[in-house]
């Protein structure tokens, strides 16, 4: 494990160090953290590539790398990863056939400061719709490292999502496996990465099972099965697009009566700048949020 | 800097009957006949590749970036027995391997499964990458477009930054069948200004393009724009 303040510089120096450590790693950058891979771009300068403000072509040249049995990691802010170059993502990887990892930087609206040029809370239903892709949602700089490792070279695609914000406390996390925080009786609550530690402020005093996710795919449908509460109530809290995590949910809990309800980001522009904490507030995704939402849904 | 050339008999009047047993509804038919002539010079007198070992790793590597009209390209590769004669009579069948764009999980030989136009030159670039970081100095990636695929803007951003990498290992061959609707040429000299090493020739010139297509720049990737009139297939 290396060291690093948040989950960017951690991608970044795991990424530098998969370099150093693996012989097929290639990084492909788009001018978007070049500064922090500057020492990465000096010592592989074949295996470690800055195109410019190109992401369309990032994406083929990696394709082009893996076509020849190299392992990519590619890197830019999240808008410019995930959609703009999606055709490109889903054909030259998802189509073909390839391996390689997808690291974005500023999900949801961590670039507040930017406006919505630079936001994107779809990431992670638009990379879903992607033949074969897994999506990694880490909630600290080690899970995020773990995982990172655990996935790069085990033969899929992978979108990787760092976030600002953390969670104080990693947990023992894997690829496919949902983990079990807390129990409760009334109802159950399956908190993505970085949500973790706000809902279970939120859910403080509440008689509710508290699931925690990192692999959103593949997804535990078993052990949601396995670990649902009995009450016909399962919260998801995402740090995405309200509602993404919903096929899995009512995939995984098919052959009993539920009712489902899914906190996350809306689907729509908000004008305002300010920081994380300020759009965490007008969402209703801070603690005070959360435990409005779920309080309103135990009341039921 | 040029090296020995590749000598493999492609006989194109078996390779126009192959094409013939390609059975459907081809809607491609232009775009796939003015490859032909490239196509046999690439395959017969440029491409070191073995039809017994697709994934030789020593091979050069051939991308048909439009994938639209891949009959002449799957008739080439039949006759040099990649693959069955007998695949081409389920030419875009059910339970065919043969589509109107190719697929590189189907078909032996075909290095990308192409047809959105646009990705076949930025994937040659990590291609040509690649080989560089493997140390295959020798190897060559040739692609291959056409001149309306040269509309799409992904095309602009690989063409800028190939010369700026120095991919003296990369051709890119652009058949210029005046397709694009929009005038947007002249290919040559936009191509040459983005700095490559720029050839036009006849798309029908068989000792022309095996002259461009073999030569390589020391320090430039190299562009051919074989030139096929308008009408003309």
């Amino acid at each position: 494990m290396v060291s690093g303040h948040s989950m960017r510089e951690r991608a970044g120096a795991t990424a530098a160090e998969l370099l150093d450590e693996d012989a097929r790693v290639v990084v492909v950058l788009a001018e978007i953290s070049t500064g922090q891979f500057g020492r990465a771009l000096r010592a592989h300068p074949d295996r470690a590539v800055n195109v410019g403000i190109m992401e369309q072509t990032m994406v083929g040249v990696a394709a082009g790398f893996a076509m020849e049995g190299f392992i990519p990691i590619v890197h830019t802010i999240t808008p410019f990863l995930v959609e703009r170059p999606l055709e490109q993502i889903k054909l030259d990887f998802g189509y073909q056939g390839l391996q390689g990892t997808f690291v974005s930087v500023g999900g949801s609206y961590d670039y507040t400061s930017e406006g919505f040029t630079h936001h994107s809370p779809g990431d992670v239903q638009v990379m879903l719709t992607v033949p074969g892709m897994q999506v990694v949602v880490p909630g600290t700089p080690d899970e995020l490292e773990h995982l990172f490792r655990a996935t790069y070279a085990n033969g899929h695609i992978t979108y990787l999502r760092p976030s600002t914000a953390t969670n104080v406390e990693s947990r023992e996390v894997d690829i496919g496996r949902l983990d079990v925080v807390s129990r409760g009786s009334r109802a159950t609550v399956v908190a993505v990465g970085p949500m973790l530690d706000r809902t279970l402020a939120a859910v403080e005093g509440m008689d509710v099972t508290v699931l925690y996710v990192t692999s959103v795919a593949p997804f535990d449908a078993d052990g949601l099965a396995r670990e649902v509460a009995d009450g016909p109530d399962v919260i998801s809290v995402t740090p995405f697009l309200e509602g993404t995590l919903t096929p899995m949910l009512t995939s995984a809990l098919a052959n009993r009566p539920t009712r489902f309800t899914s906190i996350g980001v809306g689907n729509d522009v908000l004008r305002e700048y300010g920081t994380v904490g300020d759009h965490d507030r007008a969402r209703g995704l801070d603690e005070y949020g959360i435990r409005e939402r779920i309080g309103r849904v135990l009341d039921r | 800097m040029e090296r020995a050339v590749e000598s493999r008999t492609i006989d194109l009047a078996e390779v126009r009957r192959l094409m013939a047993r390609a059975t459907g509804d081809e809607k491609h038919d232009e775009s796939s006949t003015s490859t032909l002539d490239a196509l046999a010079v690439l395959y017969g007198d440029v491409l070191r590749v073995d039809p017994a070992n697709p994934s030789w790793p020593d091979r050069d590597r051939f991308i048909l970036s439009k994938g639209h009209g891949p009959v002449a390209y799957y008739a080439i590769l039949a006759h040099l027995s990649f693959f069955p004669e007998m695949w081409l009579d389920d030419f875009m069948e059910w339970g065919g391997k043969l589509g109107s764009h190719p697929d590189r999980e189907l078909v032996p030989g075909v290095e990308a499964s192409t047809g959105s136009l646009g990705h076949g030159l930025p994937m040659s670039i990590g291609v040509a990458l690649a080989l560089r970081a493997a140390g295959r100095t020798e190897q060559r990636v040739v692609v291959l477009t056409g001149d309306a695929e040269l509309n799409e803007g992904s095309n602009w951003e690989a063409i800028l930054l190939a010369p700026a990498l120095g991919l003296t290992n990369l051709t890119l061959l652009v058949i210029d069948n005046h397709s694009s609707s929009v005038q947007m040429g002249p290919w040559d000299a936009k191509l040459e200004a983005f700095g490559w090493s720029t050839h036009v020739v006849d798309g029908h010139d068989h000792g022309a393009l095996r002259t461009v297509l073999t030569a390589r720049d020391e320090l430039r990737p190299t562009a051919v724009v074989a030139d096929i009139p308008e009408g003309e297939w």
